[in-house]
């Protein structure tokens, strides 16, 4: 009954000896500490680093679609790229940037808003993002194929998808890349529920919690809970290609409709999952260059909540044209215009939060300002989509880009401009220079805004979306040729971004603590901030925990010192053991994936029946992953204790033996 | 914390090291079930709209079924969910030798479920002729079945698992919170059975 003696929670037994020998990676530098790290920030940012990877990626992308655009008729680009190309664009930009550049932040910023000092399960965010990065790989896996790459939308409608119609693994790659990103999303959401639920610091009750950290809660439920419906519709098409069944076979009774409503379940909030975090972000930095706290916190908090609510039953809007009947498009046009109301009252709030502030027009704010701007257009021509005859005349049209890039990219990629900014000098304790990142605002907000303002009128006049060309006498000439010179400032503008972050990151001057004098938790560390995060776990005793912090110094100095005293006869910090095994289990799963995704089936002259190359890698790559999550579960969540000096250095001869 | 090891017992249903008492792995399980919910609820949907637009030619599913053999293998499955429960039982008061048994008889039930379905799946591919290409009966009722299928194939290989670990020493029963998970995991993996039982074979003979 040793078990009883010991606190049941706070600590695993010591194990008299460990019966399975593991290895227990330490690298704190290096290639090998990347592969191992379960540290919430350095996976935030793996997952920056790789959402900023392919949105050049991505962009490259945009730029060859504009330049095939340019003028009519050309031949830049054939029709096969063309389809190749939007399609890449699309999925790259929605599953390889916003998402992962959003999780990036949620990592990074949301334990330390909340005085964690990780994630509830570390290991478990180390899993979720080399899945990701293998969705990643297997999605563009295609560009370095003779199958090419995907290139049926990024929608992927059936029964284009099926293999009647897409024979190559192109749209198998496109399925499988789908389907990991998925689990790997899925993985890391649940993992911040936890944390958000769980792992708060005392006093950090639910209505004390910053903005951006409720927006994370939402987003990780919309996460958790739309996309298994993709999974479904991909297990479908799936098995459909590979094993020939009939979900989407219209000869055998299948109905291709069902494809749309399974995606748009998906795809509908997957948009809330897109500009939720960003709604966060602005939170977040109006109230700090405003020096006001965030006008109508609740009513903030509650929009999100609804927003994330009603998106579950709006998918519908996608499909005002397929016939569903005038009850169910009745129905989804009110659920839309239900919808932007409490957009609507957020975007007043922030309107409130600027109202009388001390603005202070620094870098991230204008970013957010153009943010506010530029969103409020995309969502108005949200809100003419609901009336479903008026959709009925934009669908597929070029209005319809132009809306949701005013979205996607005036909203949320804004947003993520703003939060890079605003959050880099606690990232990498570097100031970003004003002059730099003012004038890529400017190019990026002109070229945004040259790009995709005459994509309206492009549509109005029934330009349609997805076709690689068009006649000179459409009327089209002008407005195309206007976006493409547009496209190519926001290129620039993007360029000098990046370029300002790297010339900071490697350069810029160095900055102390806290420089924008902001509100919340995770202000009060330095920066960057060490692997512990917090000395002391923090006490917050109002929303605005770090202001409160600054104006009660004595207060909380004395707390302070109390509790690191108390922490410290406790065992000094926790810290959890570094890990191969996610990585490892990922790497069963690319194997599986390249099997299921692009090798040929069986069933040939060569390999008669079932068994054939094809199924032996899925074995293997399945295989592989079972025995290193078997390993990994063996390995045990333990770790190893630091004590701290009081300037936050760790103390040598530390207990790293661990338990 | 302390004051419970004092007093000799564990708190299973209080982790005080969190914000909210509840242990993150059970919060980590509700959540993922949650999720789970949504996929089995999209396959479900899938069978139940295919339903209802049989292409002409397709076979009456009463004169595939057969409800007997499912009506047992689903109350052996649910019976299983009693001995899980009693698994963790055990574990909560330290009683391996009985967290064995009631594991053991858990890992039992769940493979004559198994087995029952593999029958019947060889039944209705080789007797009835129903296979999953040759209509759309064939391929939802398949692919649902067969995903709950592999979803009780994972449940018997970590209910195999903690039953080996359980021979190592190092369960004990501060692990208790391990199983439960499990526990949860299965008991879903039931509950989503009655629905599935309900929705495709019951409703097949109002």
């Amino acid at each position: 009954m040793e078990a009883l003696a010991k606190s049941d929670f706070l600590a695993k037994g010591e194990h008299a000896a460990k019966p399975l020998v593991l290895w227990r990676p330490s690298a704190k530098t290096g290639l090998m500490s990347w592969l191992t790290t379960v540290d919430h920030k350095r996976i935030g940012f793996l997952y920056g680093i790789s959402g900023l990877f392919f949105f050049i990626f991505g962009g490259f992308e945009a730029l060859l679609i504009r330049i095939q655009l340019a003028v009519p008729n050309n031949s830049f680009l054939t029709s096969a790229q063309y389809s190749e190309m939007f399609t890449m664009h699309g999925t790259t930009m929605i599953f390889l940037v916003v998402m992962p550049i959003g999780a990036a932040f949620f990592n990074f910023i949301m334990p330390l808003q909340i005085g964690a000092r990780d994630v509830a399960f570390p290991r478990l965010n180390a899993f979720s993002f080399w899945t990701f990065a293998v969705g990643a790989v297997i999605l563009n896996l295609g560009w370095f194929m003779r199958d090419g790459a995907p290139d049926a939308g990024w929608f992927g409608y059936a029964p284009l998808t099926t293999r009647h119609f897409s024979p190559t693994h192109a749209i198998d790659m496109w399925v499988m890349g789908l389907q990991l990103l998925g689990v790997a999303s899925i993985a890391a959401a649940l993992n911040f529920i936890v944390t958000i639920i769980n792992m708060r610091a005392p006093g950090m009750t639910m209505m004390r919690l910053p903005v951006f950290t409720w927006m994370t809660l939402f987003t990780s439920f919309l996460i958790v809970l739309s996309f298994p419906a993709i999974t479904i519709a991909l297990v479908e098409i799936m098995m459909d290609r590979l094993f020939g069944t009939n979900f989407f076979e219209v000869s055998n009774g299948g109905l291709p409709i069902l494809w749309q409503h399974l995606f748009w379940i998906f795809g509908h909030p997957e948009v809330y999952i897109l500009i939720l975090p960003a709604m966060g972000i602005i939170s977040e930095i109006l109230p700090t260059f405003s020096r006001k706290p965030l006008f109508g916190y609740p009513i903030v908090v509650f929009s999100g909540a609804s927003i994330g609510f009603l998106g579950f039953g709006v998918w519908s809007h996608h499909m005002f044209t397929t016939g569903m009947g005038t009850t169910a498009t009745a129905a989804f046009a009110l659920m839309t215009m239900a919808i932007a109301v409490p957009t609507g009252v957020k975007m007043f709030n922030w309107i409130g939060t600027l109202w009388g502030g001390h603005l202070t027009m620094r870098t991230p704010m204008m970013f957010a300002i153009g943010f506010l701007w530029m969103f409020m257009i995309g969502g108005l021509s949200g809100i003419m989509h609901s009336a479903a005859p008026s959709d009925a005349q934009q669908h597929g049209s070029y209005f319809i880009v132009a809306h949701f890039h005013y979205v996607l990219i005036g909203g949320s990629l804004f947003a993520l401009f703003a939060g890079i900014h605003y959050w880099f000098p606690l990232m990498f304790g570097r100031m970003v220079s004003e002059f730099w990142g003012k004038m890529s605002f400017w190019f990026v907000f002109i070229g945004f805004n040259v790009t995709f303002f005459p994509m309206h009128f492009l549509g109005m006049e029934g330009m349609p979306r997805r076709t690689f060309t068009y006649d000179g006498n459409m009327g089209w000439n002008l407005g195309n040729m206007v976006a493409t010179v547009g496209a190519f400032i926001l290129g620039i503008g993007v360029a000098i971004y990046f370029v300002t972050m790297v010339y900071t990151y490697l350069k810029g001057a160095r900055t102390t603590r806290d420089p924008w004098d902001a509100r919340t938790l995770e202000w009060s560390l330095p920066n960057p901030p060490p692997e512990y995060n917090f000395r002391v776990i923090p006490t917050v005793h109002a929303r605005d925990g770090w202001w409160y912090e600054k104006r009660h110094k004595e207060e909380i100095d004395r707390e302070v010192a109390e509790h690191a005293k108390a922490e410290d006869s406790h065992g000094g910090i926790h810290m959890p053991f570094q890990s191969i095994y996610p990585f490892l289990a990922s790497f069963g799963i690319l194997i599986g994936a390249i099997g299921v995704a692009v090798i040929d089936p069986a069933n040939t002259a060569q390999y008669p029946g079932f068994w054939g190359p094809k199924v032996a890698v899925c074995i293997l790559g399945a295989a592989f992953m079972f025995v290193s999550v078997v390993l990994w579960s063996l390995e045990g969540n333990e770790g190893y204790h630091i004590h701290l000096n009081e300037d936050g250095s760790i103390k040598p001869g530390d207990d790293h033996s661990g338990h | 914390m302390s004051s419970n090891a004092a007093a000799g017992t564990i708190d299973h249903h209080l982790d005080p090291t969190t914000t909210t008492g509840i242990p993150n792995k059970k919060l980590l399980m509700w959540a993922f079930l949650a999720s789970d919910c949504m996929f089995f609820g999209c396959l479900i949907s899938t069978h139940l709209i295919y339903r209802l637009h049989p292409p002409p030619g397709t076979l009456p599913a009463r004169q595939v079924f057969s409800i007997e053999l499912t009506s047992f293998s689903t109350f052996i499955l649910l019976m299983s969910s009693l001995m899980m429960a009693l698994a963790v039982n055990a574990i909560q008061k330290g009683n391996l030798k009985s967290l064995r048994w009631s594991l053991l008889t858990t890992i039992f039930f769940g493979c004559i479920f198994l087995g029952c379905q593999v029958y019947e799946f060889r039944n209705f591919v080789f007797e009835k002729h129903l296979t999953i290409t040759n209509s759309i009966l064939g391929t939802t009722f398949f692919t649902l079945t067969g995903t709950h299928g592999l979803h009780v194939l994972i449940g018997v290989i970590w209910l195999s698992g903690m039953l080996i670990y359980s021979f190592t020493g190092r369960l004990t029963e501060k692990d208790a919170i391990d199983v439960e998970s499990m526990g949860l995991y299965w008991h879903f993996v039931d509950i989503v059975w009655i629905v599935i039982f309900t929705a495709v074979y019951l409703l097949e003979y109002i």
